[in-house]
């Protein structure tokens, strides 16, 4: 009995050593900065003006919907949803129609998942310098196609126009975000049963009825998890918009957490917590009303 | 028609399609690879464009690696996402094992404190962790760089290393603790020979992510001895006249690591990523 206990002891021992590095590391650099970060919201606190940190209730929040000339904060939150929402269609849609393609193994179909794979593995910053080289607007490569197809008279400066800078970041951002799209999709489309498509074939079903009534419902979960996934990442990716155009011009590119990173670098750290708190709210509300609608959670319990 | 042409203009189709997305995904990179390649502004700057460099020449690559800090910065960003990769992933093996193989209280309440960390955006830690790190006294310092990425991939790693392990059959820790081993033993000599494949994927994905980090070394860095490459990019591309030919080429370097670990590691690194949809 006592050598029984004297055993239990020393695994309760072992499992709590071995996870507490994983746990005290995280608490300390993630989940405290991240509480001290979401009650900054709720103070004055600027550091270039450092004397003047103080309480002062839900000032900040009022100070970003307050209706006045200079306040960008709606255009940026209308930009955002522009943002993800054009994003996520296009990336969904074509992620989706080459995945279709990619379904069936080909020779060579694996080291052809793995080159458009690649961008995937590249930072978003880095992506971004390149299609802002592309886009240059006196020498940039894409000007020079448009215009050998006759798309185009005259060069225009892409990133450089409120009228376009920001669907030149989504355009970018599409092209980084379909690679994933195809990967999931084609790994969820290999995974439906064979027999399936067999039985439908001595039904005498049409390829449409095949795709709407055995592949949509079969993959349905994946999807529903992947475009959740998904519209949380593209909303927290600022990276894109960042290296492009830095939310220019005059802030018509900028989305809620590039907003916020500029007034972090600025060291205007309430107001940065305020839009970083109306994120995580954003988030919140959203994946809840997801999950209503679709009643994803429900099907997978 | 016949079905069989019908089957082949099909066949044609799709390789069209699947030959111009192809094209459509590197471009970019070969854009900057010929850009960095040009020699002269002229050839450079041309427009129309002149796609092809003529002749050939290094002279960006000798201008950011001699004349510029790149090396530096590359020797940072190297040490900062090795270290950070080597730690994360040790400790997530010490935490996933436990958490994949013993049943105790709080297991659950365990992975929602490791999923959670993933969901919040994480500029809203940027201004309280510099203000932590500049009481420590240790901004532009290299290792609190290499530690908080370590910080970063903790989460991830543990959650995706608890996969793998749950793969294992445990009888075969079983057995080795019925031979006379202790739990550590059997862990480092019998369960992780097992995963190893599963290990150097984490290992990786852990390295590249450090590497592409952004945000926070601009943050916690501005002194040029300590910058990684990307911060070293960031002060380039902020000026008001950047010289696109550096920057090409400090691009393509950036990217020759990544793509090297890629590579090598695609394969499970796919599989590891599409687990959850082929079983879903």
């Amino acid at each position: 009995m006592k050598q029984k206990s004297k055993l239990r002891m020393r695994r309760t021992w072992f499992i709590f050593f071995m996870v507490l590095p994983a746990i005290l590391i995280p608490m300390v650099f993630t989940y405290y900065p991240m509480v001290k970060g979401s009650m900054m919201a709720f103070q004055s606190y600027n550091l270039m003006n450092v004397k003047n940190i103080k309480w002062i209730g839900f000032d900040n929040f009022k100070k970003l919907f307050s209706h006045s000339a200079s306040n960008s904060f709606y255009t940026t939150m209308f930009n955002t949803v522009k943002w993800v929402g054009i994003s996520l269609f296009f990336q969904f849609t074509v992620g989706f129609g080459i995945a279709l393609l990619l379904k069936k193994k080909f020779p060579g179909s694996g080291l052809y998942q793995a080159l458009i794979f690649f961008p995937w593995a590249v930072s978003g910053f880095i992506i971004g310098i390149m299609w802002r080289w592309m886009f240059n607007g006196t020498s940039g490569v894409i000007n020079d196609i448009l215009m050998k197809m006759h798309l185009l008279r005259q060069p225009m400066g892409w990133l450089a126009e409120k009228g376009t800078s920001l669907y030149s970041c989504i355009a970018a951002n599409i092209w980084y975000g379909i690679p994933f799209f195809t990967i999931m999709i084609t790994a969820a489309l290999r995974g439906v049963s064979e027999e399936l498509y067999e039985a439908a074939d001595v039904d005498g079903a049409s390829p449409l009825q095949k795709f709407t009534n055995i592949t949509v419902p079969c993959i349905r979960s994946v999807l529903l998890l992947t475009v959740l996934l998904r519209v949380i990442w593209i909303f927290n990716f600022p990276d894109l918009i960042y290296s492009m155009t830095q939310g220019g011009p005059a802030g018509s590119s900028n989305i809620i957490t590039s907003y916020m990173m500029q007034l972090v670098y600025s060291l205007d750290y309430g107001m940065a917590s305020a839009v970083g708190v109306l994120c995580i709210l954003f988030l919140v509300i959203f994946v809840m009303v997801y999950m209503g609608f679709t009643k994803y959670g429900k099907e997978e319990a | 028609m016949t079905p069989r042409s019908k089957r082949r203009i099909g066949l044609v189709c799709k390789c069209v399609v699947l030959g111009f997305f192809l094209i459509l995904i590197m471009f970019p990179f070969v854009w900057m690879l010929l850009t960095s390649l040009k020699g002269t502004q002229g050839e450079i700057y041309a427009f129309p464009v002149q796609y092809l460099p003529n002749p050939v020449s290094f002279v960006n690559y000798v201008e950011m690696l001699w004349k510029g800090n790149f090396s530096t910065y590359m020797l940072n960003s190297l040490i900062c996402s090795a270290v950070a990769a080597g730690c994360s992933v040790f400790i997530a093996i010490l935490a996933s094992y436990v958490i994949s193989r013993f049943r105790f209280r709080f297991k659950g309440a365990l992975l929602l404190f490791f999923l959670v960390t993933q969901m919040i955006p994480m500029f809203i830690m940027l201004a309280p962790l510099y203000q932590l790190l500049a009481k420590a006294k240790m901004l532009n310092n290299r290792w609190s760089l290499a530690f908080l990425y370590t910080n970063m991939m903790i989460p991830f790693s543990v959650v995706t290393l608890c996969g793998f392990f749950d793969n294992v059959p445990k009888s075969l820790e079983e057995a080795a603790w019925i031979d006379g081993c202790g739990y550590l033993s059997a862990l480092f000599r019998v369960a992780v020979p097992v995963i190893k494949p599963g290990i150097a994927a984490t290992v990786i994905f852990a390295f590249i992510n450090s590497w592409n980090e952004l945000f926070m070394a601009v943050m916690f860095i501005d002194v040029d001895k300590y910058k990684t490459i990307p911060v070293g990019l960031n002060g380039l591309i902020l000026k008001y006249d950047i010289k696109w030919g550096e920057m090409a080429a400090g691009t393509i370097m950036s990217l020759v690591p990544t793509m090297c670990l890629f590579a090598f590691a695609q394969k499970y690194m796919i599989e590891g990523l599409t687990a959850g949809a082929v079983k879903g």
